[in-house]
């Protein structure tokens, strides 16, 4: 076999696999989509039901975002700083929600928080429940989004060094003021991919959610379990696909946005898994 | 009044010096940066992961604690029937054979994968055709696409109304073809960055002395990947074996396509949370040594592509 067989069967291998186990199925939904016609997709999605879901899904994203970002930066800031005792662990830990299956962190949650579990009691009778509740939706999002913002923001931290931080210090800024007029400036668009992978994340969630949420319609169902809802119990596999097809939409916009992140900082490029 | 004489009056390059309250007040923002912050950080993590992940394995072996009172929490808890349960609930034969399936599924997987990730990445890297940053942003679309989506939209193609008649519902190979889905951006991802370090001069030297594109390959490009592809692997692995989105719908509800994870969610339906606890530690236990071992894997690779 020679240089250029080799170097064509390689590639014709590659496009096969990529186009039939990626290709395919993605080509298809939106195919599937133009086929059927914007209407009956308008009609499926402004269901009373899709909307509460979507508008589920969207509170949640609205507190659950803005904490893991709060918490990504400020993690991010502590471990590129210096290395103290347990700071591995600490980088280690941030990284259990993508480890560990989504089912096991909605069990957690259930073991831990709710009337069976650890602190159930205590929390039942100060009035608050987290099993069937959007509470409980809201920490198994957090959890599961969690280590995102850290992981795409520490690289560039450590990148970016210490010297323009020294220097402001120098000149007489305060902590607070180095860190709004230098740090995040200069790592700007780490938070910006991590916070919109949280976001992608955030939206897509489902296992997790699943099992603290109790799944009732119209209440505890976010757009994922709608979907899920919709094709496993109604047997509606239309508004399971326009379901389907609205979240399939805000990932690929999101890939863009993160493809175009990833074209202007180099280190973004590594630690996408 | 800070006059600039003042301030020129002490060392040149060193950080004006502060005196009374706003030195103190200094001290105080910075030690709060660092205690503060970390515990913070460790609170918060403590609240959403910890100590619910904690609670899986507590409650796995059947710790069984007290919660009347905050005091009582800590101290009254009765090793009452402990690993025995444990034992029996991740021996009884369903939960085997879940976990069995999950396994040696996701171990294909993460293979399978492995060697398509080393080709996808080599053509990624090194291959120049026009169309090629289609294939780049394709790549991550498994990672970007929300589970469910991907299980929807596997069933559509791959599902009892096939239009293309391959109908992988309830069957191991449609639980296959989701989980190469969504694992394949770590395993070319893993690689590519490591592929595209080397300098192709020890490719060269290999190729002068005589040796073929395919022995190059294998004895010079291949040690140095490796690490890489292992780490890829440790990563499709994890992934595959707590998937459940992707495969829930063409898993269906059958006991021979049941993985581990769909067994505990079908526990957890019947409110049976010990034994969901149960088969969880188990899954955790197993998935923790993956995340700490792949880890050991990375760190190993950053440091050789650290110039």
């Amino acid at each position: 076999m020679n240089h250029t067989t080799r170097k064509w069967s390689l590639r014709l291998v590659v496009i096969l696999y990529l186009g039939l186990l990626v290709g395919l199925p993605v080509g298809y939904l939106f195919i599937k989509a133009f086929s059927s016609g914007f209407h009956a997709f308008w009609i499926e999605v402004t269901k009373p039901n899709a909307l509460a879901a979507l508008r589920l899904s969207g509170e949640v994203a609205l507190i659950a975002v803005p904490v893991n970002t709060v918490v990504g930066i400020g993690a991010a800031l502590l471990l590129a700083k210096r290395k103290f005792f347990g700071s591995r662990a600490l980088q280690l830990a941030f990284d259990i929600p993508v480890a560990v299956s989504p089912i096991i962190i909605g069990v957690s949650l259930v073991l831990a928080y709710s009337r069976i579990g650890w602190f159930g009691s205590w929390l039942a009778s100060n009035g608050i429940q987290i099993l069937f509740s959007p509470i409980g939706i809201v920490m198994a999002t957090m959890a599961i989004s969690l280590p995102y913002v850290l992981r795409s923001v520490l690289p560039v931290l450590i990148e970016v060094g210490k010297d323009q931080e020294d220097a402001a210090r120098t000149l007489g800024a305060g902590p607070f003021r180095t860190f709004w007029q230098v740090t995040l400036p200069a790592i700007r668009w780490g938070v910006l991919y991590g916070v919109t992978l949280t976001i992608a994340r955030t939206l897509g969630e489902f296992g997790a959610v699943l099992v603290v949420s109790g799944n009732i319609t119209g209440k505890t169902q976010t757009l994922p379990i709608y979907i899920f809802d919709a094709w496993d119990q109604n047997f509606d596999t239309v508004g399971a696909f326009a379901g389907a097809l609205v979240l399939a939409s805000i990932s690929i916009v999101a890939l863009i946005i993160l493809s175009t992140l990833r074209a202007r900082e180099r280190k973004l490029h590594v630690d996408l898994a | 009044m800070d006059t600039p004489a003042k301030r020129t009056s002490s060392e040149p390059g060193a950080p004006p010096a502060r005196k009374g309250w706003r030195r103190f007040s200094s001290r105080l923002s910075s030690s709060f940066g660092l205690y503060g912050g970390t515990s913070l950080i460790v609170g918060y993590l403590s609240i959403i992961v910890l100590i619910p992940i904690a609670a899986v394995a507590a409650h796995g072996f059947s710790f069984s604690i007290n919660t009347q009172g905050w005091g009582a929490a800590f101290w009254h808890w009765h090793f009452s029937a402990g690993f025995g349960t444990f034992w029996h609930d991740i021996t009884q034969s369903a939960a085997i054979s879940a976990i069995r399936l999950s396994l040696w599924l996701s171990l294909s997987v993460a293979a399978i994968n492995a060697v398509m990730g080393v080709a996808i990445a080599w053509v990624l890297v090194r291959d120049k055709f026009p169309g090629k940053w289609f294939l780049e942003a394709f790549i991550d679309l498994p990672f970007a696409l929300p589970t469910i989506v991907v299980g929807v939209v596997l069933l559509f193609l791959y599902g009892t109304d096939s239009p293309i008649k391959i109908d992988l519902f309830e069957t191991w190979m449609g639980l296959m073809v989701a989980l190469l889905f969504v694992t394949l951006p770590f395993s070319v991802r893993a690689v590519q960055p490591v592929l595209a370090s080397l300098d192709g001069e020890a490719e060269a030297a290999a190729k002068s002395l005589g040796a073929g594109g395919f022995r190059t390959f294998l004895w010079v490009v291949l040690p140095s990947l490796w690490p890489a592809v292992l780490g890829g692997f440790g990563l499709a692995f994890a992934r595959a074996i707590g998937e459940f989105g992707s495969i829930s719908l063409i898993a269906g509800g059958i006991g021979r396509t049941t993985t581990a994870s769909s067994y505990i969610y079908n526990l957890t339906q019947g409110f049976l949370w010990t034994n969901a606890a149960a088969v969880s530690t188990a899954l955790l236990v197993l998935s923790l040594l993956i995340l700490i071992v792949t880890n050991v894997f990375a760190r190993r690779i950053q440091r050789r592509l650290a110039p």
